[in-house]
């Protein structure tokens, strides 16, 4: 999943204190898994909102709803047009492509980020997650015991360990397991060392912005 | 005698190693680098080492060409991509450098400006690659060159890994080096030459020069900081003592030193001398060893 983050309320607060009107978008996707940005969060934030107003002595009116899937335009279109003139700015609880997702949507339409976007990682207990993949283009997992070394090395290195690891954890922080040691223990035990001894490479970086197009769907529309 | 024919010969290879500071004072190393200037094969200079900015290894290996030593310039794919590095090692030649130690480098949230942006493009043994095709005359994606290098390459090992994955690891990379056309190896600080001699016979056989590292252990504290903060670095407690015990602390640092040079004659190609702005002192352990 994506996994975002609230921004401190200060930030917003003051992104949005010159509108009265408050759309507070939540989205149900990633966000409401990894406890962000879902009904219970747009709940919790719209009080805040309020609170902060009212202690301010300034009016304010807060909408509350989520999208299935902000980063959809299916999902986002009616629910916004059926909001229409209800609100005057758009508070988005969804990752940085949902903001996106509406500001394009309705470019006339002042939209601002709750959340402040991570990475995209799983969950490792309750509260803790983390990074797991790049999104780079081009997986090798299979040859990695399924452990990605260029999301969790924190060189992304793709030829072996750097050297740099103290008790097997990572250099630039005591919390993080070394990626090359976690692959050297999972490749062991699925007797597959051998696949650490194959030929250098060297990764071919995508350029971004990406883009997938998928003939096949884009002619089954058109018929 | 270059680094390139030091080997080739087959003596005991005694390089050492400045770090150019923070600014562009470079007096104080000049003056190091001409102490001695006639006891070492060369001289390497490091490159951003621990991630912290500072004067680049370029112009001052470019500096010590002028003073007819023979540098190595160490390289980092830290702060680089695989057109700045391949350009970096062309310029390097075109000033006269010869050798290149291909290193992976330091993360820079080690250094002073923690959230710079890692590139990490190219590593040690990839860098290694693109070092024998451009010495080959052709670019790291096949497009020749109009006057190709002849660079003398070496890497790194460590052979104090603290643990079995580790030091699999780092064997397995030292190969894939050895295999990218590293022809000499400088190894991480040693203290314990038991552990190096089992390490020596582990890669017995592997087809390229190995000089032992020498730290000098300056202070009880500096023992104890590496102890705690540098991957693969173990001072034995008894060298600790050593030093806390000593009244001339200098002279207890130098003679350490000498009994890790002289018991590493036995074991590898030669010594890797990592003084810390000690570089004084190398002619006097030289002389003790008999180098």
């Amino acid at each position: 999943m994506i996994v975002a983050e609230r921004k401190p309320m200060e930030e917003i607060l003051a992104e949005i204190e010159d509108f009265q009107k408050i759309l507070v978008l939540g989205c149900k996707g990633c966000t409401t898994v990894c406890c962000s940005g879902g009904p219970k969060e747009v709940e919790t934030l719209s009080t805040l909102i309020r609170m902060d107003r009212k202690q301010k002595g300034k009016e304010v009116e807060t909408l509350e709803a989520s999208t299935e899937l902000q980063c959809e335009p299916e999902s986002v279109k009616p629910m916004l047009e059926n909001l229409a003139n209800q609100y005057d700015v758009v508070l988005s609880m969804a990752c940085g492509a949902g903001v996106q997702t509406v500001a394009k949507l309705f470019p006339d339409q002042r939209v601002f980020p709750a959340l402040n976007t991570n990475f995209t990682g799983m969950a490792e207990e309750h509260g803790v997650w983390t990074e797991a993949c790049l999104a780079c283009g081009d997986c090798i997992l299979g040859k990695t015991a399924g452990i990605c070394p260029v999301t969790r090395c924190a060189k992304g290195l793709l030829n072996g360990a750097c050297g740099g690891a103290s008790e097997g954890k990572c250099e630039v922080s005591k919390d993080r397991p070394c990626a090359w040691q976690e692959i050297y223990h999972g490749l062991k035990r699925l007797n597959l060392l051998h696949y650490l001894k194959e030929k250098p490479q060297v990764k071919a970086w995508p350029i971004h912005p990406g883009k997938v197009v998928r003939e096949d769907l884009r002619q089954e529309k058109a018929t | 005698m270059s680094l390139r024919e030091a080997c080739e010969s087959g003596k005991f290879v005694v390089t050492a190693e400045v770090a150019p500071g923070k600014g562009t004072d470079v007096e104080h190393l000049l003056k190091d680098a001409a102490i001695i200037k006639d006891r070492v094969d060369a001289i390497n200079v490091t490159d951003l080492q621990s991630s912290v900015m500072r004067l680049g290894s370029m112009a001052f290996c470019h500096l010590l060409t002028d003073m007819g030593i023979d540098p190595v310039f160490q390289v980092t794919c830290r702060d680089r991509n695989c057109l700045a590095l391949q350009s970096d090692l062309l310029s390097a030649w075109a000033l006269g450098i010869r050798n290149v130690l291909a290193l992976t480098g330091d993360h820079p949230k080690l250094g002073d400006h923690p959230t710079a942006r890692p590139v990490f493009e190219l590593d040690s043994v990839t860098l290694l690659d693109v070092i024998g095709k451009l010495n080959s005359g052709v670019d790291m994606v096949g497009n020749e060159l109009k006057g190709a290098p002849d660079l003398f390459p070496g890497a790194v090992v460590n052979p104090g890994a603290d643990n079995e994955a580790a030091m699999d690891l780092q064997i397995m990379k030292m190969e894939k080096k050895i295999e990218a056309g590293a022809k000499f190896f400088q190894t991480q600080g040693v203290y314990d030459l038991d552990a190096f001699e089992k390490f020596m016979k582990r890669i017995e056989g592997f087809k390229a020069k190995v000089f032992g590292g020498i730290i000098l252990l300056k202070s009880v504290g500096m023992a104890r900081f590496m102890n705690k903060n540098v991957a693969g670095v173990f001072v034995p407690e008894p060298l600790i003592q050593e030093i806390k015990d000593a009244e001339d602390k200098v002279q207890a640092s130098m003679n350490i030193a000498v009994r890790l040079v002289k018991g590493m004659k036995d074991l590898c190609d030669g010594v890797h001398m990592m003084t810390l702005g000690w570089e004084s002192k190398i002619p006097g352990i030289l002389d003790e060893v008999g180098l």
